[in-house]
């Protein structure tokens, strides 16, 4: 008979035959018993963050980059509610985790005792599901549950609480099979209906002007849906787009590739959303941002809709056809059919002439300057010395995270990290953390902008601590950019609070926790700059000084069509109507 | 700038869960966190071995937002099955509730005269007071509630719906 252990030891046992390697955490008194369990042992690796919301983003991070589960382990009380950003940012993104918080004794519940708060109560809507866990002999099958439903179906944060008698108290622990789990009621599908996808195949062969609509499902599904996309691609035809969490599924130096969609997308992508005769939704969810006015919301399609959760379909935009599935599996059973069927794409030429019409507007342009340094061509040259390294990039959110994703081009899938549902500031520098520590060998750079990054800019120590080379590179125009240029489509240019102003010396900061700092002031120091970024073998900052008034183009204002895209020369100055104001 | 408004169904859902704390809070918590709306709700265990809740819920909404709540519901963890009974084929509902009436004279005869047309019970009685225990659909408790509030109501509890579909097969 084994011999009992106690919660603490249960919980790294159960971790351990999880196949966890890396923990971000920060202690506190009511997970000291794990952290002394931690102490004696050497095969999970702890990552001591500065602040517990670093700790969760970095998970993020680490799970996005390898496509394993990001494990977080924090105190009670601030340790768990500084964890609840970064748990709704995983919720949004679909992104899996397991926030591992530490509670009061369980005699000492709803006492409000010191460090007390209802954990489970406040990240109940913020999670794909949540436990408190009061008898240690259910710990060991709670945590294999957790990473399950993590990692499963549509993935999602998961949050253990685990109060502190509990990590105490001596129970068996003995490793459950996945059908031994106490939810019986949870099986997501997987395998879509053979039926549909038939009826799907039918659909795309049929259409004359198809495009492949693509989104953060074919990433999560795993490295083999990004392979599958291309073939679905090559037998089809059809030209592909894809949301800020889809880039990287489809490469961007392909003839098909029409760019990013929605609110910051190309023109051609968006037009031909517009004009399509079918859209195939694979792994994407209709976002307002990727969708803009809903009655104007490509009028002429029918639409196919493949995703994981069957709550994503028809809840924003009807489909003809809805298919509940694993959007790899899905496309390889379409490939299949394809052939099996000896399916011929139509002619698709006509199609593909308009398209080049709506590119030949060249919507990504942007404007030269000798004197100042534009934030796209700052883009541009960084991918140019660094895209043959294959690096990761993560972004903070805002104006950067868009030039980011408009012109840093991808060519595979889990490289591009950002915070796309949420919109969560203060993303970039910890997610980078926690992706280079999941690929050690990586070129990881953090895409900021100078507000974004001083949100969890105690980051920084983290990074010195484990020797961790990441670059951080600052599109530093000194305005909180997004908000500034908001303020200037929607509110005639009244800048309410969106200057940044005392900004730290970020080449000093960058030295004082022992990295290297790089200043960029002029159009003729970037490639010297981005070099010099390169070639130090640790951490770096870059302050790059870019134009401080430029716009992201295009775009589509609130509550307009895709059709109503704004280009670079149009004139955007002015104020919008009520409506419009409400429409975020 | 106003809000629009759009026109909206009452359905009545049937949810099994399993038994565990906090799996109320998780239902509601998901209906007030998606602005959906809840009319009424039941529960209680319904299994020998009480591991599984039913949970009878009736709610408005657009056809649209129902079938949001439905997939919303049936993608929780604990959730074993939802079932839109509305728009499965024919149920049936009641509700319970226990009514307070106070009066004397005619009010009082009248009260107890109305119960017995809708087949309330007398579960207490005092000299000036009754209390009446009478069940069937939402509407016939609304209607006799509507009633008593003529002869002298003082006071409702009920129950909510419980619902369950007809004919020989189970859920």
């Amino acid at each position: 008979m084994t011999a009992e252990m106690t919660g603490a030891d249960i919980l790294i046992q159960a971790l351990n035959d999880l196949g966890v390697e890396v923990v971000f955490g920060y202690p506190g008194g009511a997970v000291l018993p794990i952290y002394d369990a931690l102490f004696k042992q050497n095969r999970i690796r702890h990552i001591l963050v500065r602040h517990e919301a670093g700790a969760v983003h970095a998970a993020e991070g680490y799970a996005r980059s390898t496509g394993k589960p990001g494990v977080v382990l924090v105190t009670s009380g601030p340790g768990a509610t500084n964890a609840v950003t970064g748990i709704a940012d995983a919720l949004l993104d679909s992104i899996p985790l397991v926030v591992l918080t530490g509670q009061v004794g369980t005699p000492l519940i709803g006492s409000d005792a010191f460090q007390e708060c209802d954990t489970v109560g406040i990240t109940r809507h913020c999670t794909k599901h949540n436990y408190l866990v009061k008898d240690p002999a259910q710990l060991g099958d709670v945590i294999h549950e957790a990473f399950h439903i993590a990692t499963s179906g549509r993935p999602g944060p998961v949050v253990v609480d685990l109060p502190k008698d509990v990590q105490v108290a001596s129970a068996l622990y003995r490793k459950p099979s996945v059908q031994a789990l106490p939810h019986k009621g949870y099986r997501p599908q997987v395998k879509a209906d053979p039926a549909l996808i038939e009826e799907a195949v039918a659909m795309i062969a049929a259409a004359e002007r198809p495009i492949l609509y693509t989104g953060g499902g074919v990433i999560n599904s795993g490295p083999l849906a990004s392979q599958v996309l291309r073939e679905l691609a090559r037998v089809t035809g059809a030209p592909v787009t894809s949301t800020l969490m889809g880039l990287g599924a489809f490469p961007a130096s392909s003839g098909q590739w029409l760019g990013m969609l929605g609110m910051h997308g190309t023109y051609e992508a968006n037009m031909a959303m517009n004009k399509a005769d079918l859209i195939v939704c694979l792994g994407a969810r209709f976002d307002d941002r990727v969708t803009g006015r809903l009655d104007a919301f490509a009028p002429h399609s029918k639409k196919i809709h493949v995703d994981i959760d069957r709550s994503s379909i028809n809840k924003i935009v009807r489909a003809d056809i809805g298919i509940v599935g694993d959007v790899g599996r899905a496309m390889e059973d379409m490939v299949k059919i394809w052939k099996a069927g000896q399916h011929q794409a139509r002619n698709l030429a006509p199609w593909f002439e308009q398209i080049d019409g709506w590119r030949a507007r060249k919507s990504l342009k942007f404007p030269a300057s000798t004197k100042e340094i534009m934030p796209q061509l700052a883009i541009r040259k960084l991918w140019e010395a660094t895209h043959a390294l294959k690096p990761i990039i993560t972004t903070e959110v805002g104006q950067h995270q868009m030039w980011a994703a408009q012109h840093f081009d991808f060519e595979g899938p889990n490289k591009w990290l950002t915070s796309g549902g949420l919109g969560t500031m203060g993303y970039g520098l910890p997610a980078a953390i926690g992706a280079q520590l999941g690929n050690p060998n990586a070129l990881v750079i953090d895409i900021a902008g100078e507000a974004s990054i001083q949100m969890n800019i105690q980051e920084l120590g983290t990074a010195t601590q484990y020797r961790l080379p990441v670059k951080v590179f600052i599109l530093n125009n000194e305005y909180m950019g997004m908000v500034r240029q908001w303020q200037d489509l929607t509110y005639a240019g009244r800048y309410s609070q969106s200057y940044s102003d005392a900004l730290p010396d970020f080449v000093k900061l960058a030295e004082a926790y022992g990295w290297k700092g790089v200043l960029i002031e002029k159009p003729e120091e970037l490639e010297a700059g981005i070099a010099a970024m390169l070639e130090h073998d640790g951490p770096v900052i870059v302050d790059c000084r870019v134009a401080k008034l430029a716009n992201c183009f295009p775009m589509i204002p609130s509550g307009a069509a895709h059709t109503d895209m704004i280009l670079e020369a149009d004139e955007v100055v002015g104020e919008m109507d009520d409506e419009a104001k409400a429409l975020v | 700038m106003h809000i629009k408004q759009e026109a909206t169904e009452r359905h009545t859902l049937s949810v099994t869960v399993d038994n565990e704390s906090g799996i109320l809070a998780r239902i509601a918590g998901l209906f007030s966190a998606r602005g959906y709306n809840i009319d009424s709700l039941t529960v209680a265990d319904v299994t020998e071995d009480e591991k599984i809740s039913r949970i009878t819920i009736v709610t408005t909404g657009t056809p649209q937002v129902i079938e949001q709540v439905v997939a919303q519901l049936d993608r929780m963890v604990p959730v074993h099955k939802v079932t839109d009974l509305t728009a499965l084929a024919p149920h049936v509902e009641r509700e319970l509730a226990l009514v307070k009436v106070v009066g004397t004279g005619d009010h009082r005869i009248e009260a107890l005269r109305l119960a017995e047309v809708y087949r309330a019970r007398v579960v207490d009685a005092t000299i000036s007071s009754f209390i009446f225990e009478v069940t069937g659909g939402t509407e016939k408790i609304d209607k006799f509630l509507e009633l008593m509030r003529e002869v002298g109501l003082i006071e409702v509890a009920r129950t909510g719906v419980a619902a369950i579909g007809r004919g020989k097969e189970a859920l």
